[in-house]
């Protein structure tokens, strides 16, 4: 029976006096892959960081594997403790080692000891196929390897759910396949993931549900067959035939 | 290089000097015995400079820590906290502060029932030491804030709390930032610690002071002086350089 892994009813936030967000229904079941696109501006990442409180919502209730989201240090903890998140800049340390940047979670948050936070760090390395380069700074590495390293260190936490906001966006070209074959890997792994991307290829290969977002607001939501094939909003129609022009 | 000539010449000038009745410079000649007395005499007040200096700055650099915190949090409350600090500390010139550290924290003291006496040594400390921090904050601030709000999320979405994000992720990368400027707050306490003189304590200055008024050689005793301080700042610069180079190293490795 499939559980309701993240579950948004009637979410609302606001910047000052700007709606970023309205009236957002949303629920992802354990295990299921989610896509969200949308325009530039149009609240993605909004919603994506107010699932892991890096956003408070002020309206409307998010719950993560049933736990309600509120100001309760408690309940940010475990929601940060669940649910993993990777960024398009990838945001790793640079002041510290691939290694390192691997184990400081799972040593200072979880409190394992160092070779335990080593095993487990080689391990999701090899996962994303970079294990040689354990020993570099951030710095020293590809866009593709660097996201890929990112990826691994939020693994290293053992999140039930994984964020991704626009994963490939600052990448070029040529490295933005081997982050998403990992993605790819990782959804045929089982993991819960929630994904905003410009990526329609990878979408319709791992989704089960595509969302749409514009101004604020969910347009439209539906398997990807019916999302590609016959998509029923005009405004939904106008954004898929821009992005699958090229 | 130009450095260099105007250290020597006041040394030329020096050895030079002893026979000559315009100039005095014999009250510092270090070969006679009264100079050599006299030079002594001046140099030994160097311990407390630079114990004053050195105890004054450590606590700057905490306090200014402490203060810089507030600065940063996302509660409009806690950065006022932080601003009415900054604004009324930068506000108020060092002597002022002094004699009020010096003449009137121990009455508050005595009429709190404390007994905490304060000495020309702590009393100069203690306001170098608030003078300084709203400046050593200003800086945290500036360079905790200069690191990218990226590093702060990622560090919160893989567990870290406030007090972790701080010690593993942004003061380590801040610190390049923070410590050049740091050193030159180092600098200002070194010489701002010349206002202990006037509260008794028998530092650099106080010495001079002394000395100029038994000898009446103010111009002499003066220019060593300077030179004393000159000396203590280049000694400074060149660790923070020294210090500069090798976290600059440390970056690339
Ligand atoms: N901190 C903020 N203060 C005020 N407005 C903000 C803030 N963050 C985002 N916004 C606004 O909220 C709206 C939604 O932003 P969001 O980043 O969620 O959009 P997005 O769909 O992720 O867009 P993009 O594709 O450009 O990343 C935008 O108009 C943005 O300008
Ligand atoms: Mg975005």
């Amino acid at each position: 029976m499939a559980q309701t892994a993240i579950e948004l009813v009637g979410v609302n936030k606001w910047y000052g006096t700007f709606h970023v967000l309205k009236d957002i229904d949303l629920s992802i079941q354990t295990g299921e892959k989610v896509v969200i696109c949308g325009p530039s501006g149009s609240g993605k990442s909004t919603v994506v960081r107010c699932i892991n409180r890096l956003e408070e919502h002020q309206k409307g209730t998010i719950r993560v594997d049933g736990v309600e989201l509120t100001n309760d240090p408690k309940s940010v903890a475990t929601i940060r403790s669940e649910v993993g998140m990777v960024f398009q800049q990838f945001n790793l340390f640079p002041h510290l080692s691939v290694l390192e940047n691997l184990t400081l979670g799972p040593i200072k948050a979880r409190g394992l000891s160092r070779s335990e936070a080593e095993q487990k760090a080689m391990h999701y390395l090899e996962r994303v196929h970079i294990p040689d380069q354990a020993k570099k700074r951030p710095g020293q590495l590809s866009g593709g390897q660097q996201q890929r390293v990112a990826i691994a260190r939020s693994l290293c936490m053992e999140p039930k759910v994984l964020l991704f906001d626009e994963p490939t966006s600052a990448l070029d070209p040529e490295m933005i396949s081997e982050v998403l074959d990992v993605m790819v890997e990782l959804a045929d792994e089982g993991m819960t993931m929630v994904v905003v991307t410009h990526e329609m290829g990878f979408a319709r290969k791992v989704a089960d549900n595509m969302v749409f977002m514009d101004a604020g607001e969910i347009v439209e939501q539906g398997p990807p067959e019916e999302f590609f094939g016959s998509p029923r909003s005009p405004r939904c129609q106008k954004f898929l035939s821009q992005i699958l022009q090229h | 290089m130009k450095k260099w000539i105007f250290l020597t010449l006041p040394l030329v000038l020096l050895a030079g000097c002893s026979s000559s009745s315009t100039w005095g410079w014999y009250v510092i000649n270090p070969m006679t015995d009264t100079g050599w007395i006299n030079i002594k005499f001046l140099i030994s007040g160097m311990g407390d400079t630079i114990a004053i200096s050195l105890i004054a700055a450590l606590i700057s650099i905490l306090l200014g820590l402490v203060v810089a915190l507030p600065g940063l949090s996302n509660k409009r409350g806690w950065r006022w906290v932080n601003r009415i600090y900054v604004e009324f500390i930068r506000s108020i010139p060092l002597l002022p502060m002094l004699f009020w550290v010096f003449y009137g924290l121990p009455i508050i003291f005595r009429e709190m029932g404390l007994n905490i006496p304060i000495d020309p040594f702590w009393g100069a400390i203690i306001t170098l030491a608030l003078s300084d921090s709203a400046f050593t904050a200003e800086i945290y601030r500036a360079g905790i804030q200069s690191i990218a709000k990226g590093q702060t999320e990622a560090a919160q979405t893989i567990g870290l709390n406030y007090i972790q994000t701080m010690r593993y992720v942004i003061l380590p990368q801040a610190i390049r930032r923070i410590l050049p400027p740091l050193a030159n707050q180092f600098i200002y306490i070194v010489k701002m610690s010349a206002f202990a003189s006037v509260i008794g304590m028998q530092e650099l200055t106080r010495r001079a002071n002394e000395l100029v008024v038994t000898e009446y050689r103010p111009l002499e005793i003066y220019t060593l002086l300077i030179f004393e301080y000159l000396v203590l700042v280049l000694i400074i610069s060149a660790g923070v350089r020294w210090l500069e180079r090798r976290m600059g190293a440390d970056e690339r490795s």
